[in-house]
C-alpha cells in the first residue's frame, strides 16, 4: 500500500467534513422551518432523523420494498409522526410558554426514544447503500458512492425549501407567520395550519437525513438526541432562522470536527467546533448570518 | 375542568399502587440474590445479555428443584448506566431487599464506585466488569475483602493481542478506541503493556460513541502507516470503523479488534467489511469451534444453546460474565447457604470452577481467578469465526 | 409571587427532620432517606438555577458542568493531595466562581436560544474535559476512593447523618435565597426578566445583576458536587453530562418555574420518579416517564406549584 499524501489527507478530512455536516445541517434546516413559525427549538429533531434510519431499515431490509417506495413510505410515516407531535404535544398547550414549549419537545423526544427502544431493540440496525459500497478514489482521497447522496439531498433539499418558500402561496404564508404571527392570522392565514405543516416539513427532512446518513454510520434508537445538539449548534452558528446559514453552519461544524480530529487531537473534536462556535456567538451575537433584529423581535 | 382532576386523580392512585406493589415481598423459603445491570443507557450491551442471562439461569436452577430445596430469588435492579442509581440499588438491595449476595454492577466504574458499599454492609459482591482494579486495593496490594469478579481484565486481552502481534513480527501500531469507559479502559493498559512487548505506538486515536464517521482517525493514520491497528470499542463505532477501513483501502494493515467484536451480529452489520478481522475472544463465543475434549465445550455449548432458543438473537461477549456470576454464587449457596461470610470464604477458596469464559481458581490473592489462557484469537473468514493457529 | 410566607418554610423544614424518623419505621420506604440525600443535593442546584430562569429570565443548559467542576475540585484535591474536604469544597465554590464569571461575562450578552446554545456548549466542552484529562479525572471510569466528611471527629459517614448535613444546606440556601428574592436584587432581577431595556431605563446595572444571579447559582451548584462526591466516594464524567442540565431543566420545569417552591418540588418528584417509582415499569420506564412529562407541561402550564392555585378555584366555584 503505498503511503498517503499530506495534500490526499486534507482533501479526505474535507470530504468527510461536508458529508458529516450535511448532515447536521439538515438537522439544522428542520430546527429552523420550526423556529420561524413557532419560535420553538424543537429538541424532538434528532428524534425523527432517528425514525427515519430505522424505519427505512423496517421497509427496505424486512418488508423488501424496492428503494424508491421504502423511501417514500418512511417519508410519509415519519411526517405522520411529525403532525402527531403537534397535535398531540404542542397544541394543547394552554397559555405557552417558549420554555414550556422546549420542555414539551424534549418530553416527546424521549417518548420517541423510549418507543424506538421498545421496538426495535438497542442493536445498531444496517442499511445496504443506495449505489453499492465500492468506493471511488480521487486524487488521493477515497469517497463512498454514500457520500454523494447524503450531499446531493441536501441540495435537493435546500433548493427545494428556497422555491417552497419564495414562489408557493403557502410557503410565503409561512414565511408571514415568522415575520409576524399576529399579523399574519390578521390577513386570513390559519396559522395553526401553518404551525402543523412546519412540524410535518421539518419531520420530513429529518427523515430524509437519518435514510440517507444510516448506509454510512448504521442507526440505533439512541442517536437522536447527539444529532440534535449538533443540529442546534449548526442552526444557531449560521444564525437561527436563516437556511443559507443552517447549510453554512452544518458544513463548518462538520469540517471542524473532521480537520480537528485529523490534524490535532481527535479526542477533543468535538470541543473544538463549539469552542469555534462560542467565539463566533462572542463577537456575532446572532450567528453569521443571523440578523439581530429578528432575534429581538422573538421572545423567549 | 375534568380533564385535570381526572390526572390528578389519576397521579395520587399510580403513585399509591407504587407503595402497593413495592410492599409485595419476601418468598418463604428462598435464597434471595441481588443483581445490579445497566440493562438500558449507555451501556445497555453490557447488561442486556447480563439480564437475560441470569433470569434465564435462575428460571432454570429453579425448574429444577431450586437450591437445596429452596427457591432462588432474585432481584435485578437496572443501574442505566449511573453512578448515583447504581450507588443507590445496591445500597437498596443490602438494606430493603436483604440479598445475601450482590452480582453486578456491568460497567468497570461503577464497580469501584460500590465497592466501599459493599466493604461496608459486609455483603458479597462479584462484579461483571473487566478492570483489574476492582480485586486490586492499590493501597494494600491485595484484593478488596468482600469483592470479587467473573470477567477477565482487559490487560489479559491486550497480552492475548500483543502476544500475536509479536509472533507475526509486528512492532509498529496504530492504535482507536472510543471515548467511553469501555474505550478508555482498553486504550491505558494497550499504553501501559507496549514497553513490555516491544510495540511501539505511532498513533493513538479517538473517537465518540455516536460518531457517524471515522475517517478522518484512519486517513491520518494511514499516513503514518503502521504494520498494524488495535480498535477498541463497542456499539454502532466498531462496525462504522471496520467499513472506513475497507474503503480507505486499508486491508494489508491488519486489524485487531478488542473482545468487544465477539458477536456474529457485528460480522453480519459489517456486510462484508469484517473479513480478516482479528479479536481474542472467550470461550463462551467460539463454543462451537472448541474440540469435544475442551474442559468448557459442555457448559457453553449448553448456554449458547438455551440462549439462542429463549432470545433469539447471537450471543454477545459479555452475558457469559453474568453467568459465571450467577453460577458461582448459586455453588456457594448450596455448599453454605446464605451466610454473607460463608458465601466470601467459599469463593475465595473456590478452585476448578469451569464457567463460560474459563477456569476459574479463586485464592486470598487473586479474586479474579482467570489467566491469559482464557482469551483465544480468532480472525472472520467467510463471515464465521476460525481459530487462529 | 414576591412575598414567601415564613410558615411554609417552618412546616418544611420540621417535616424535612421528621421524616428519616418516619421512613426508618415504615418496611416499604426504608431507604428512601437514602434517595432524599440526592434530592437535597439536586435541590441546592435547582434553587440557584431556578433564580436564574424563572426570576432572573436567563436559561442555561450547562449548570450539570457547574456541578461537576465542584465534585471533581473535591475529588481530585482530597484523594490526590490529601487536603481537608471542608477547604476544598471552599476552593472549588471559589473557582466555579472565576469560571461563572468568565463564561457568563460574554455568554450572558446573548439572547434566548443563544444563550442556551453557549451554556450548553460550554457544558459539552467541560464534559470532554472530564473525560480525556485522564491523568487528573481517571478518565470514562471515573475517580473512586474520595474520603467521607467529618467535622471536629464526628463523621458523617451513615446515611441519616449526611440527609440532615445535606437538608441543613439546602434549607439554609433556601432562606438565603428567598431573603434575596424579597429583596431589591429580587425586584431588579424580576425586572429585567420583565423587559431589560425597561430595567436598564429605571437605573438597574442589567449586566451586573444577570452575571451576579448566574455566579450565585454556578456556586450553589459547586457545592452540591462537591456534597455529591464526598457522599457517593466516587465521580465519574457521565453524571455531568448534557442530559443532566436538562434534568435539571425538567424539575424547573415541572415544579414552576416562577416559584422557588416549583424548584423543590419538582426537584424532588423528578429524584423518586427516576431513581425509585419508575422502576416498576421496567422496559417501558422510559416511556411512561416521557408520558408524564408531557402530561404536565400540557395540563400544568404553571407547573406543580399551580396546583395549589387550581385547587382553590375548583372551591370557588
Amino acid at each position: 500500500m503505498e503511503k498517503i499524501t499530506l495534500a490526499s489527507q486534507l482533501l479526505q478530512y474535507l470530504i468527510t467534513g461536508l458529508t458529516v455536516g450535511s448532515v447536521y445541517a439538515m438537522v439544522a434546516v428542520g430546527f429552523n422551518i420550526i423556529y420561524n413559525v413557532t419560535e420553538i427549538i424543537n429538541f424532538a429533531q434528532g428524534e425523527f432523523v432517528m425514525l427515519g434510519g430505522l424505519i427505512m431499515v423496517f421497509m427496505n431490509v424486512a418488508m423488501g420494498l424496492p428503494l424508491i417506495l421504502a423511501f417514500l413510505a418512511t417519508i410519509i410515516l415519519v411526517t405522520l409522526v411529525g403532525i402527531l407531535m403537534d397535535r398531540l404535544a404542542i397544541r394543547p398547550i394552554r397559555r405557552p410558554s417558549v420554555l414550556t414549549l422546549i420542555i414539551a419537545t424534549i418530553a416527546v423526544s424521549i417518548l420517541i426514544k423510549g418507543t424506538a427502544s421498545f421496538i426495535w431493540g438497542k442493536d445498531p440496525f444496517d442499511l445496504p447503500a443506495f449505489s453499492g459500497r465500492n468506493p471511488i478514489t480521487f486524487l488521493g482521497a477515497v469517497v463512498q458512492p454514500q457520500y454523494f447522496w447524503v450531499i446531493g439531498f441536501l441540495i435537493v433539499t435546500a433548493v427545494a425549501l428556497s422555491i417552497f418558500f419564495d414562489r408557493t402561496i403557502i410557503g410565503k404564508a409561512m414565511s408571514a407567520c415568522a415575520d409576524n404571527p399576529n399579523a399574519a392570522s390578521l390577513v386570513g392565514i390559519n396559522v395553526k395550519q401553518m404551525i402543523l405543516l412546519s412540524f410535518a416539513l421539518s419531520a420530513a427532512i429529518g427523515a430524509v437525513a437519518g435514510i440517507t446518513v444510516t448506509p454510512i454510520s448504521l442507526m440505533e434508537y439512541d442517536r437522536g438526541a447527539m444529532l440534535a445538539v449538533k443540529g442546534f449548534g449548526a442552526a444557531i452558528l449560521g444564525g437561527l432562522g436563516s437556511f443559507p446559514g443552517a447549510i453554512l453552519g452544518g458544513l463548518i461544524m462538520g469540517s471542524i470536527e473532521s480537520f480537528g480530529a485529523g490534524l490535532i487531537s481527535s479526542g477533543y473534536k468535538d470541543a473544538f467546533a463549539l469552542i469555534v462556535l462560542l467565539v463566533i456567538l462572542f463577537f456575532k451575537p446572532s450567528g453569521l448570518l443571523g440578523s439581530i433584529e429578528i432575534s429581538r423581535i422573538k421572545r423567549f | 375542568m375534568t380533564l385535570r382532576r381526572i390526572f390528578i386523580i389519576a397521579t395520587i392512585c399510580f403513585f399509591g399502587m407504587g407503595l402497593l406493589i413495592s410492599q409485595a415481598n419476601a418468598f418463604k423459603g428462598s435464597y434471595k440474590v441481588g443483581a445490579v445491570f445497566s440493562v438500558t443507557g449507555r451501556a445497555s450491551f453490557l447488561g442486556d445479555p447480563e439480564k437475560k442471562t441470569v433470569e434465564m439461569l435462575a428460571e432454570k436452577i429453579n425448574a429444577a428443584g431450586g437450591i437445596n430445596g429452596k427457591k432462588l430469588e432474585l432481584v435485578i435492579y437496572d443501574d442505566e448506566g449511573d453512578a448515583t442509581k447504581c450507588n443507590l440499588a445496591v445500597k437498596k438491595l443490602i438494606t430493603r431487599d436483604k440479598v445475601c449476595a450482590v452480582i453486578g454492577p456491568s460497567l468497570s466504574g461503577l464497580s469501584l464506585a460500590v465497592i466501599p458499599v459493599a466493604e461496608q454492609n459486609k455483603t458479597p459482591l462479584v462484579s461483571c466488569a473487566a478492570s483489574y482494579k476492582i480485586v486490586h486495593n492499590e493501597k494494600t496490594g491485595k484484593p478488596y475483602h468482600w469483592v470479587f469478579k467473573t470477567p477477565q481484565s482487559d490487560s489479559m486481552a491486550v497480552k492475548a493481542i500483543y502476544t500475536h502481534l509479536k509472533n507475526r513480527g509486528i512492532t509498529k501500531i496504530a492504535i482507536m478506541s472510543v471515548t467511553t469507559g469501555y474505550g478508555a479502559s482498553g486504550r491505558s493498559e494497550l499504553i501501559r503493556l507496549a514497553p513490555e512487548f516491544n510495540m511501539n505506538i505511532i498513533a493513538d486515536e479517538k473517537y465518540g460513541p455516536k460518531d457517524t464517521d471515522m475517517t478522518a482517525q484512519l486517513t491520518k493514520i494511514k499516513g503514518m502507516a503502521p504494520a498494524a491497528i488495535v480498535n477498541w470499542s463497542i456499539g454502532p463505532t466498531q462496525v462504522t470503523m471496520i467499513r472506513n477501513w475497507k474503503d480507505l483501502g486499508m486491508t494489508a494493515i491488519p486489524l485487531y479488534q478488542s473482545h468487544g467484536f465477539g458477536s456474529r451480529k457485528n460480522i453480519e452489520l459489517a456486510a462484508g467489511a469484517a473479513e480478516g478481522v482479528l479479536c481474542p475472544l472467550g470461550a463462551c463465543n467460539i463454543a462451537e469451534l472448541l474440540p469435544a475434549d475442551h474442559p468448557q465445550k459442555s457448559v457453553t455449548m449448553d448456554y449458547l444453546k438455551s440462549y439462542t432458543a429463549k432470545y433469539n438473537e447471537p450471543l454477545s461477549s459479555f452475558g457469559g460474565h453474568g453467568w459465571d456470576a450467577l453460577q458461582l454464587v448459586v455453588d456457594a449457596l448450596s455448599a453454605a447457604g446464605d451466610d454473607k461470610a460463608a458465601i466470601r470464604d467459599y469463593l475465595e477458596k473456590k478452585k476448578g470452577f469451569v464457567g463460560q469464559h474459563g477456569i476459574f481458581n479463586f485464592s486470598p490473592d487473586d479474586h479474579n481467578g482467570l489467566t491469559k489462557a482464557a482469551f483465544s484469537m480468532v480472525i472472520v473468514k467467510d463471515n464465521d469465526w476460525a481459530l487462529v493457529d | 409571587m414576591l412575598r414567601i410566607a415564613k410558615l411554609p418554610i417552618a412546616v418544611f423544614a420540621l417535616a424535612i427532620m421528621v421524616f428519616p424518623w418516619t421512613a426508618h419505621r415504615i418496611p416499604a420506604i426504608e431507604h428512601y432517606p437514602d434517595i432524599m440525600v440526592f434530592a437535597g443535593i439536586y435541590c441546592l442546584i435547582t434553587m440557584g438555577l431556578s433564580l436564574l430562569m424563572g426570576y432572573a429570565g436567563q436559561i442555561s443548559i450547562g449548570h450539570a458542568a457547574f456541578f461537576g467542576i465542584g465534585a471533581y475540585i473535591s475529588a481530585i484535591l482530597t484523594t490526590n493531595y490529601g487536603m481537608n474536604p471542608w477547604a476544598c469544597m471552599v476552593i472549588g465554590m471559589a473557582v466555579t466562581a472565576v469560571v461563572a464569571v468568565l463564561v457568563g461575562a460574554p455568554s450572558l450578552k446573548l439572547r434566548g436560544h443563544y444563550l442556551a446554545m453557549a451554556t450548553l456548549a460550554f457544558g459539552i466542552i467541560i464534559f470532554i474535559i472530564f473525560n480525556e484529562e485522564i491523568e487528573w479525572t481517571g478518565g470514562p471510569d471515573g475517580m473512586s476512593g474520595i474520603p467521607g466528611l467529618t467535622l471536629f471527629g464526628f463523621e458523617f459517614n451513615s446515611v441519616e447523618r449526611y440527609y440532615y448535613l445535606v437538608w441543613g444546606f439546602v434549607i439554609a440556601a433556601f432562606i438565603f435565597t428567598v431573603n434575596v428574592i424579597q429583596s431589591g436584587t429580587g425586584r431588579a432581577l424580576r425586572a429585567i426578566h420583565a423587559s431589560e431595556p425597561a430595567a436598564r431605563a429605571m437605573g438597574v446595572d442589567v449586566s451586573r445583576f444577570k452575571i451576579l444571579v448566574f455566579v450565585y447559582s454556578a456556586v450553589l451548584a459547586s457545592l452540591a458536587g462537591s456534597l455529591y462526591a464526598h457522599y457517593l466516594n466516587f465521580v465519574n464524567p457521565a453524571t455531568f453530562d448534557l442530559f443532566f442540565s436538562i434534568k435539571l431543566l425538567i424539575m424547573i420545569a415541572l415544579g414552576g418555574m416562577h416559584n422557588i417552591w416549583g424548584a423543590i418540588v419538582g426537584t424532588g418528584l423528578i429524584t423518586f420518579l427516576s431513581n425509585e417509582w419508575l422502576y416498576y415499569f421496567e422496559e417501558f420506564e422510559v416511556i411512561v416517564y416521557g408520558a408524564i412529562l408531557l402530561f404536565v407541561t400540557v395540563l400544568l402550564p404553571d407547573g406543580l406549584a399551580g396546583v395549589p392555585g387550581i385547587v382553590k378555584g375548583w372551591f370557588r366555584k
